[in-house]
């Protein structure tokens, strides 16, 4: 490609330069644009058609998933048209220039956007300084979310990480250890809308007064016992960790199913080894096991710890951060959504941003120690 | 000597099968307490627990018995071959034979109701698929309540929900993929200018929380005039997912043996016909498990939906939250409407759970 260059003088260089960059900008913004374009115009026709909802839902999915296949293949064959040189310049972003621009309009610019947005006031408009995040580190409803935000991360993340781990450690040893694991790792698969209606069902609670039945679980067993029924989610501090629970009944499952394959990839010989020498079952799990699977246990307890930091549906569903339940996230939704005040609500988003800092650059250098050759 | 092992052996794996198994019920209960009651009737969900389907000894009333006129209910009663008084009726008398005597209202009903504890069976409060047909109309409802009146209400439509969430899902799963597929070989196979600078912001971009995004493309979306459309939010969930996908992905491709490629190169395919016909094909495992995985996540998530399409599209997610937010009594509809958000996410959960948990091990970081 350089020895093309040598024959144009600096100015033509320059010149061609910058064509290579507005090309490759225009094949990497062209499909998606015309796709969006493209749906824009079926979704407007469709909408106003008076259809049945679930033809026009497939109507909708087939041109929107077709309609991105063909224009990949549109944008293909037109740079194939070009000279060769130009091919092989421009090729290359037909393929990844798509993805790129969606995640810079979805993700990377918003980034700057909501930084830009958090000095300013509550509809965008005039500058504030640093006002909103003032808010954010002092108000006494945001030191209640991070107090609890903690207690998520401290609490949901060490209960389900310790169970996972024993029920990936006793399973192994097991028969029915799929049978096991498929209704650990169940939760998975439910939304925590549902989740959180299963367990509001386990905390109902029906009030006082003669001849009412306690129709939740925990009530019922509580009586049973010869205790009190209790408004489980309404006493705080304490709702915090009938909260946790659900998160601990969702996440287990998954740091069960991780921890399990990196127990499987322990060999065999260093456990009968470590038998063979005297060690009980206890200390070979300990010098054994916990040793080999410890990078898989940061990675899970990484993974879990995000996503308490970003927690939302739960608590919006059960208590809608009510009664001392209040979480970040959903401060956040309460800000923009509720009080329409945009420019804490981004301050908000920065903070949880900057939480994650650490884990962007850990991810980075992971990536960068793993391949050399980027 | 083995003997004794072969004890030791079969009580530690009694022991360690105990455990999980205590542990598994602990795990099922609730979830099987809400699919009970979803089946079960309005009133009967109020009063009594759901574990009261199940056989158990109840007190159950055999007789009444209305006392003669010539009964005086201040003084001493003589019933049932027993002498008491109205104080002691009130609180139930147990007769030798097992059977409680207990007053029925006030003095005036000279009313006294016998009850007998006996076994009751499944069939002592009949189930009914009616919570279902409820919760998925979205036309007028009736039921009735723990007092025993009669409510009727708008039906909560879930039935039209099913459809939106399937509108929503299916193509936020095949989209991301399909770019983030062609992206992920442009990255592992393509050299480019800026190649690595463009796949760091990919990996930074991975655990960036979805709440940066929200409130600058919710500005664009109502100058774009995208708000509370499908499309908006298959643009939503494809932004979103894209950086998972062409990580994992370009993981995948990678990984891909390079003679078969440079075969294909040096036959005279184009990068667009190895792309379709060799890569695309081969990386069917890997895109079988980021489908499911997304498919989920869609189908599960209730924050984009609540911020991108809200009541004008109402997703699954979404209209049972505002049962709960409505109608936070009314446990028929919100077991049962529970189950119709679950069935599609576990169908596909054990149907194809080999392919999940991959995707779930090749990384779970998700914004």
């Amino acid at each position: 490609m350089r020895s093309s260059f040598t024959k144009f003088s600096f100015p033509a260089l320059l010149a061609g330069m910058l064509a290579t960059t507005v090309g490759r900008v225009v094949v990497s913004i062209f499909v998606p644009l015309v796709t969006f374009i493209i749906l824009w115009q079926i979704f407007i026709f469709l909408r106003d058609s008076q259809a049945p909802r679930i033809v026009i839902a497939a109507v909708a999915i087939a041109l929107g998933v077709g309609g991105v296949a063909a224009l990949y293949f549109l944008s293909n064959s037109l740079v194939e048209q070009l000279p060769i040189e130009w091919t092989k310049r421009l090729q290359p972003f037909v393929f990844v220039g798509p993805a790129i621009a969606i995640m810079t309009w979805y993700l990377a610019i918003p980034v700057l956007r909501t930084l830009v947005l958090s000095f300013k006031d509550a509809i965008g408009e005039r500058w504030v300084g640093l006002d909103n995040y003032l808010f954010a580190f002092t108000d006494r409803i945001m030191l209640e979310t991070f107090r609890n935000n903690l207690l998520w991360m401290i609490f949901g993340t060490s209960f389900s990480v310790g169970f996972g781990l024993l029920i990936a450690v006793l399973a192994d040893r097991t028969r029915l250890e799929t049978v096991y694991k498929a209704i650990i790792f169940m939760p998975m698969a439910i939304s925590f809308v549902g989740a959180g209606v299963i367990w509001k069902f386990v905390y109902a609670y029906r009030g006082e007064g003669t001849g009412i039945q306690e129709i939740g679980l925990l009530n019922a067993i509580v009586t049973a016992l010869g205790g009190q029924p209790q408004p489980w989610l309404n006493i705080p501090p304490w709702n915090n960790f009938f909260l946790i629970a659900i998160m601990v009944w969702l996440q287990t499952g998954f740091a069960m199913v991780v921890i399990s394959s990196a127990i499987k990839g322990i060999p065999t010989e260093l456990l009968e080894a470590a038998r063979i020498d005297g060690a009980t079952e206890i200390q070979a799990f300990f010098n054994v096991t916990i040793p080999y699977i410890k990078s898989t246990l940061l990675t899970v307890t990484t993974t879990i710890v995000i996503f308490s930091l970003k927690l939302f549906d739960i608590v919006r569903v059960m208590t809608g951060g009510n009664n001392g339940t209040n979480v970040i996230a959903n401060e956040f939704y309460l800000q923009r959504f509720t009080y329409g005040n945009t420019g804490r609500a981004s301050a908000i988003a920065i903070v949880l941003l900057l939480a994650v800092v650490p884990v962007i650059i850990n991810n980075l250098r992971e990536f960068y120690r793993e391949r050399r050759g980027f | 000597m083995t003997k004794s092992y072969r004890f030791q052996k079969w009580m530690s794996s009694f022991l360690v099968n105990s455990v999980l198994i205590v542990i598994c019920i602990i795990w099922l209960i609730p979830t099987l307490g809400v699919f009970i009651t979803s089946f079960r009737n309005s009133q009967d969900i109020l009063t009594s627990g759901w574990w009261t389907v199940f056989p158990h000894r109840e007190s159950v009333e055999v007789a009444r018995i209305v006392l003669d006129r010539s009964v005086n209910v201040d003084g001493p009663i003589q019933v049932e071959g027993i002498t008491t008084t109205f104080e002691e009726l009130r609180q139930g008398v147990q007769l030798p034979d097992g059977r409680i005597l207990t007053w029925f209202g006030n003095k005036r009903t000279r009313t006294i109701v016998v009850t007998e504890m006996r076994w009751v069976g499944f069939s002592h409060k009949p189930l009914t698929l009616k919570n279902y047909q409820d919760v998925l109309t979205g036309k007028e409802i009736r039921f009735i309540d723990a007092r025993g009146n009669e409510i009727v209400r708008k039906g909560n439509d879930l039935g039209n929900a099913f459809i939106n969430s399937l509108t929503v899902t299916v193509p936020s799963t095949i989209i991301p993929i399909l770019i983030a597929a062609f992206a992920a070989f442009g990255f592992a196979w393509l050299n480019f200018p800026g190649r690595g600078l463009l796949f760091t912001m990919i990996v930074a971009l991975l655990v960036v929380p979805l709440q940066i995004s929200l409130v600058p493309i919710l500005q664009d979306y109502t100058r774009l005039n995208l708000n509370g459309t499908f499309l908006g939010i298959w643009l939503a969930h494809t932004g979103f997912g894209l950086p998972l996908a062409t990580y994992l992905l370009f993981n995948y491709i990678s990984s891909l043996p390079r003679d078969l490629l440079e075969a294909a190169y040096i036959d005279g395919a184009s990068n667009f016909t190895i792309f379709t016909r060799l890569i695309l094909p081969l990386s069917v495992p890997a895109l079988a498990s980021f489908a499911i995985f997304q498919f989920l996540w869609v189908w599960n998530d209730y924050l984009v939906a609540l911020v991108f399409l809200g009541d004008s599209n109402r997703v699954i997610t979404y209209a049972l939250a505002s049962i709960v937010g409505e109608k936070g009594q009314d446990w028929h509809l919100l077991t049962a409407g529970a189950f119709v958000s679950m069935i599609m996410p576990l169908t596909i959960f054990f149907a194809l759970q080999r392919y999940f948990v991959r995707g779930l091990l090749a990384g779970s970081i998700k914004g």
